[in-house]
């Protein structure tokens, strides 16, 4: 007569924890490709990032770069415009959680037996594949106007590869954001809040040895500027970096610090979700 | 063997703020195994607050809550494997099928990928979408949505379903058929609580309803339990509006509460426990007052009488446009009226 309890067929918690991910990053990536405007549009911004700073302000940095930037300004722009990015990535996490909070798809998911922390560990996923793909575009575009990786294709995919790390530690801060903020236009203005002023102190646009001295011992040891040093030393060689920098050091700088973001960052966003009242 | 499927007891949850809100304020509830429950109450009575509770979704601040047997507040993981939740909002999602959208709330139920499939095929034949089920869900009508929803609670084959409004915002027709997919639901075996400000609905769907208010349960048991807890009648009557104030003072000793309920302009509702000798002595003291009503209808209380008497608000019809206890009295009921008067 009583309908019978559903007795899951998917065993052990780990197994549980990987397929809910599964499944939710991947609901999350439909998502992207049913509605590839919105991976085109953001796909914009970084293009005329590139674009704009390489002719704009190319010629008016070029003599403040070391020479390991072989000349170019597209050279020691676009790893820095990478780490811009990685960061810039999390936005979409952060509005993508607010969109699923204010359609009631988080109500859903709290109320289901999955495991807890699959929604963000999901959404995170799919968003470092997005950003995987901006990052590629980035490259692409780069190229196109003179970007020339000077250490070859190893140094290349390592500075992806921190480049993913790094970005993928932000998101779970945008997390954060996107569970606390809510709503959509909210979560825009304060991922920018975020993002802005730690990519224009950092040694993304220009060296921070250009900067006003109250401003040089954060513009020089904020993770953004770490994570570009890291990523111009992997792509343009130790001399790019600024004196007393080396290349295997601000790496593994840079990795300490997505690796510390995320151990702060994933219970904290965890915790929120577990208690987030729509 | 106990067969209450939830047991609240003395539930409190207070939601902060520089005003603390007592949202639930000592709730007791105990629903029985199999058939449909009703809450119903106005907007801000509490009843969101308690699915929310119910559905693991917000810790209790005090009391004992258990479903299916088991604590909400120790195992929420297992009352959700237990539980089925279809919220105000349709929470589907857009971009995906309708059977897309099934089959990963069910395998996040746990069931593997190809029982997955398999169960949510079942239930979107059961729920009448299996001709859409392949289209992108942003084509679908709000109506097809909320049934998409619903889907969605039930492909885990929950024991309880929890409806939160499951109506709300939706036309006459769509509503019906929603209708008679909960009554569905509860022939294989599933109880079905779910919240409702309208007073139609409760009396339609549900077994047992409680009417909750300020966080409490102010009165519960079936509708017609109901109805005579309020009295044996109800009479009303129109009279010109010149004539209103003296109609009120003239029956005003008939009621054991004193004063008539005056809240419908033109109807003066008054309880008649002793039936016909009531109406008998209301006429015989209009015609003292020399008022000649246009109207008058002696009939069994009807929901919205229960709600009025229990409450001191009005409730809404579906018809209605939201909810104002001070508001006008149009919403209220009018075919139920014209009904009880032929």
């Amino acid at each position: 007569m009583t309908a019978t309890a559903t007795t899951p067929a998917v065993h052990g918690w780990l197994a549980r924890a990987v397929s809910d991910v599964a499944v939710i990053t991947r609901r999350n990536l439909l998502f992207t490709v049913r509605l590839p405007q919105v991976l085109v549009l953001s796909s914009i911004m970084p293009v005329i990032f590139i674009l704009m700073f390489t002719y704009v302000f190319g010629g008016a940095i070029q003599n403040a770069l070391p020479p390991a930037a072989a000349g170019r300004y597209v050279n020691w722009l676009l790893p820095g415009l990478l780490a811009q990015f990685a960061l810039f990535g999390g936005a979409a996490t952060a509005s993508g959680l607010a969109e699923d909070l204010a359609k009631g798809a988080i109500d859903r998911f709290r109320s289901l037996p999955m495991a807890g922390a699959a929604v963000l560990a999901g959404r995170t996923l799919s968003d470092l594949v997005r950003l995987a793909l901006t990052l590629t575009l980035m490259l692409a575009v780069g190229y196109g106007i003179g970007f020339r990786p000077q250490t070859g294709l190893p140094g290349l995919l390592g500075a992806a590869a921190v480049g993913l790390l790094f970005g993928y530690a932000w998101s779970w801060v945008m997390a954060l954001v996107g569970l606390l903020v809510r709503s959509a236009e909210a979560v825009q203005a304060a991922t920018y809040l975020v993002v802005f002023p730690l990519a224009f102190t950092s040694s993304v646009f220009v060296p921070t040895q250009t900067m006003p001295s109250w401003l040089q011992p954060f513009a020089a040891n904020q993770p953004v500027t770490v994570a570009t040093n890291a990523l111009r030393g992997l792509v343009l060689g130790p001399g790019a970096l600024p004196p007393g920098r080396t290349v295997a050091g601000q790496v593994a700088l840079a990795l300490l610090w997505a690796v510390a973001i995320t151990a702060v960052f994933v219970p904290v966003s965890v915790r929120a979700y577990r208690r987030t009242v729509r | 063997m106990d067969n209450a499927i939830i047991q609240v007891q003395d539930l409190v949850k207070v939601f902060g703020g520089k005003v603390p809100v007592r949202a639930l304020d000592g709730l007791d509830l105990t629903v029985e195994r199999g058939g449909v429950y009703g809450l119903l109450g106005p907007n801000g009575a509490g009843k969101t607050t308690l699915i929310r509770v119910l559905a693991t979704l917000l810790e209790p601040d005090r009391g004992r809550v258990r479903v299916a047997g088991i604590d909400v507040r120790h195992h929420p993981e297992q009352v959700r494997a237990r539980i089925g939740l279809a919220g105000q909002y349709a929470a589907v999602d857009d971009h995906l099928t309708g059977r897309e959208n099934v089959e990963m709330v069910g395998r996040l139920y746990g069931l593997p990928r190809r029982q997955a499939r398999r169960q949510a095929v079942e239930v979107l034949e059961r729920i009448g979408l299996t001709q859409v089920a392949g289209r992108p869900v942003r084509t679908y009508s709000g109506g097809m949505r909320r049934r998409l929803d619903l889907a969605a609670s039930l492909v885990g084959r929950p024991q309880v379903l929890f409806m939160d409004e499951p109506t709300a915002g939706l036309d006459p027709a769509s509503r019906r058929e929603l209708w008679a997919l909960v009554s569905d639901l509860v022939e294989g075996g599933t109880t079905v609580l779910l919240t409702t400000q309208y007073l139609e609905e409760a009396d339609q769907l549900a077994d047992r309803i409680a009417v909750i208010h300020h966080g409490r349960v102010v009165s519960d048991g079936t509708g017609d339990q109901l109805k005579d807890r309020v009295g044996g009648a109800v009479l009303e009557l129109t009279v010109p509006e010149a004539d209103r104030a003296q109609t009120l003072q003239a029956l005003r000793t008939l009621r054991t509460d004193g004063g008539a309920d005056d809240r419908h302009p033109g109807r003066i509702v008054v309880p008649a426990p002793h039936g016909a000798a009531t109406l008998a002595e209301a006429l015989r003291r209009l015609h003292a007052a020399g008022v000649t009503p246009e109207d008058v209808a002696l009939h069994k209380p009807t929901l919205d009488d229960v709600f009025l008497a229990l409450t001191g608000q009005l409730a809404t019809t579906p018809s209605g446009n939201g909810h104002d206890p001070h508001g006008g009295g149009d919403r209220r009921g009018q075919h139920q009226h014209e009904r009880a008067t032929r």
